[in-house]
């Protein structure tokens, strides 16, 4: 099992000091090497619970289990560590650093893992992505379907067993959101990584074997 | 791909902000540099070492201007004592030397000082430790109208050996003397206030028409003396610059001797006897209130106004430079802070980025000090540069308007202190911002 979410709760304080449900989820889980659609509306806590796998935001109660580890009992510096080696996270603006040339924002995602920067590894992953001829440009001379592949070469830099993908295509027209998608989902696929990925776009979510609603399994979702 | 490379990266994409924040505080230190540079060489200047003799003495009045007109040849010279007292004086036991100055001329566009002497000055050590020098082929003074230059006199003027030169009386740039001078030695550089002075010889000083007393002044002056009790050397009046004009009217003496008591000399500098220097202090200690009670000179040991002008003068300026360098560094740094934590509200994505992709807080935290770091180690390289460069632009004009000698090569031991200085401020300013950087909220950065 790749990743198991148990009994998580999260919540946020409105500004009259009210809490605001946005987790509720009893279990949730995901195979080494599956690759599911969660679908959802906006405001529907799917980036939350995306940020909560990811050791990014803390669940107020609950377990989050990746690869057998409970991140939710590891301490910040911890958690870091475990996301720069084992997530790999595929943002729906991208989010490449824009002083940063395409090689450089890859080996940057290694730069935090621990491990010994690879280069040749980031060179085969650029090539994946169909981006060989595009090492040395930054994100600003390349158009928003090359920025993401970029991005997609650095969430597998590391080697990790989960990609998790918040609303990758959302940007881009149909023909980059087609390709986009096989390239996320044939590199998790050639790599041996689960995926994750949200959206709110039937269209995407039914490209996918599993696809799982959101406010199925998200009482709090159900109860906004 | 490092912490330092990141922060590199950081700067380049906003260059122009980093290079106007990097290029203020090269101004900071530029400024730094060249008060630190000016600081060195006033207080060089007016260091304790600055003579080599023990006690200097001269006509009552103000101990300062007497070591100022003698040592540094700056202020208007007071006046004179008869030339019999130095001669008095020569013969005292606890005299090794005593050096006659006698000054007042200045060179004929009145710029440089010109100072009657003898050649024995030549042979004494003008600060401890140092001898004069001459540049190839001179010699110091031999005949009675031969002249030693400093170093930079003769830069000045482009003057050499065998060159000929008039002298302008009392420094009246419109009463020049009719004999001439020849150049016969230049002194080697000193970097001190003798670089820019003109040695004569004290005879042919005396040989120029218009320096002696008048033989009427001469009998007079003898008269008061033999009026009181006998005693010459105590009741010799001090001589008034309004005498000086008047026996500069009269007809010229030509070759005729001068006697002893026509002559006078502006300062005599002595240096004293004995086997070492506590000897020679404890000397000087007897001696100075000796000759202050007597009514004709004023005895100044020159250490001890040099301490005091370091103290009441340079000090002050010291400590205003001082002052001001503080500020300089206080207006960098604040550049500095500025700069990067105005920058902090644009990089909140770029932060949560690097968060999301496992950079810990403490990484975070670095890379925002090691920017300060960079940016003020690029700007204190560029600004120690840039001070040397305007020490050496501005270093011949504050000569010419101050004739303070600046070497624009000299490099001040507190200049070291300037970029470890640099880099704590950089870690201090540095602390805030990077502080930004460490609680950043990702998740909120990310959806930013």
């Amino acid at each position: 099992m790749s990743l198991v979410l148990k009994d998580i709760r999260k919540s946020y304080r409105e500004p009259d000091g009210q809490p605001l449900p946005i987790l509720d989820i009893g279990q949730f889980s995901l195979n080494s090497g599956e690759q599911a659609a969660l679908l959802g509306h906006s405001g529907g806590g799917k980036t939350t619970l995306l940020n909560v796998i990811a050791g990014i935001t803390v669940p107020d109660s609950g377990s989050v289990t990746i690869d057998g580890t409970d991140i939710t009992r590891l301490h910040e510096v911890g958690r870091d560590r475990f996301r720069a080696q084992k997530i790999g996270f595929v943002f729906q603006t991208f989010n490449l650093l824009p002083a940063f040339t395409a090689l450089e924002n890859v080996l940057l995602g290694m730069s935090f893992s621990g491990k010994k920067i690879d280069r040749r590894r980031a060179d085969e992953l650029l090539a994946l992505v169909g981006l060989a001829h595009r090492l040395h440009h930054r994100p600003g001379r390349m158009s928003v379907g090359e920025q993401q592949r970029v991005a997609i070469a650095r969430a597998l830099a590391n080697r990790p067993s989960l990609l998790l993908a918040d609303e990758p295509t959302a940007n881009l027209d149909v023909k980059n959101e087609q390709t986009i998608l096989e390239l996320i989902r044939g590199a998790c696929e050639q790599n041996k990584v689960s995926l994750l990925m949200v959206t709110h776009s039937l269209d995407v979510a039914g490209r996918f074997t599993r696809v799982e609603k959101l406010a199925d399994f998200n009482r709090a979702g159900r109860a906004a | 791909m490092n912490l330092v490379s990141i922060a590199w990266k950081s700067i380049r994409q906003r260059w122009l902000a980093s290079s106007l924040t990097a290029l203020s505080i090269a101004l900071g230190v530029a400024l730094m540099v060249a008060v630190l540079v000016i600081n060195g060489v006033v207080t060089r200047m007016f260091d304790q070492n600055a003579t080599g003799f023990d006690l200097i003495i001269g006509a009552k009045g103000s101990p300062m201007q007497l070591v100022l007109n003698t040592i540094y040849f700056l202020d208007r010279p007071i006046e004179n004592i008869p030339y019999k007292y130095y001669l008095d004086l020569k013969k005292k036991s606890w005299v090794a030397h005593a050096i006659p100055f006698a000054l007042g001329d200045t060179t004929a566009d009145g710029k440089y000082r010109i100072i009657g002497t003898i050649p024995e000055y030549f042979e004494l050590e003008f600060v401890p430790g140092r001898k004069f020098q001459l540049q190839p082929g001179g010699k110091f003074l031999e005949g009675t109208f031969d002249a030693v230059i400093g170093a930079r006199v003769a830069r000045a003027y482009g003057w050499k050996v065998g060159d000929k030169f008039p002298i302008a009386h009392g420094g009246d740039v419109r009463d020049i003397h009719d004999q001439k001078f020849t150049v016969v030695g230049i002194l080697a550089p000193t970097g001190l206030p003798i670089d820019r002075a003109v040695f004569i010889d004290y005879e042919g000083f005396y040989k120029i028409p218009g320096h002696e007393m008048t033989e009427q002044e001469a009998r007079a002056e003898a008269q008061a003396r033999r009026g009181a009790d006998g005693d010459a050397e105590i009741m010799v009046p001090a001589i008034s610059q309004g005498a000086e004009a008047a026996g500069k009217k009269r007809p010229a003496t030509g070759g005729e001797p001068i006697s002893d008591e026509q002559k006078r000399v502006t300062a005599v500098l002595v240096q004293m006897k004995g086997s070492g220097p506590a000897e020679q202090a404890a000397l000087t200690f007897l001696v100075k209130p000796l000759i202050n009670k007597a009514p004709v000179a004023q005895a100044v040991n020159p250490i001890e106004q040099i301490k005091k002008l370091l103290v009441d003068v340079v000090g002050n300026i010291r400590i205003m430079l001082l002052a001001m360098t503080i500020l300089i560094i206080i207006v960098s740094g604040v550049g500095i802070f500025v700069s990067i934590y105005n920058s902090m509200a644009d990089r909140k994505r770029e932060i949560a980025i690097m968060r999301a992709l496992g950079a810990p807080r403490l990484t975070m935290f670095s890379i925002i000090v090691a920017e300060a770091v960079l940016l003020c180690a690029a700007g204190g390289i560029l600004g120690l540069a840039l001070g040397h460069g305007l020490v050496f632009v501005a270093g011949p004009i504050v000569e010419a308007r101050s004739d303070i000698l600046i070497d624009p090569w000299f490099f001040e031991v507190q200049e070291l202190m300037i970029m470890p200085a640099l880099l704590i401020l950089a870690v201090v300013v540095g602390l805030v911002p990077g502080m930004t950087a460490y609680r950043a909220d990702v998740a909120r950065g990310l959806s930013d």
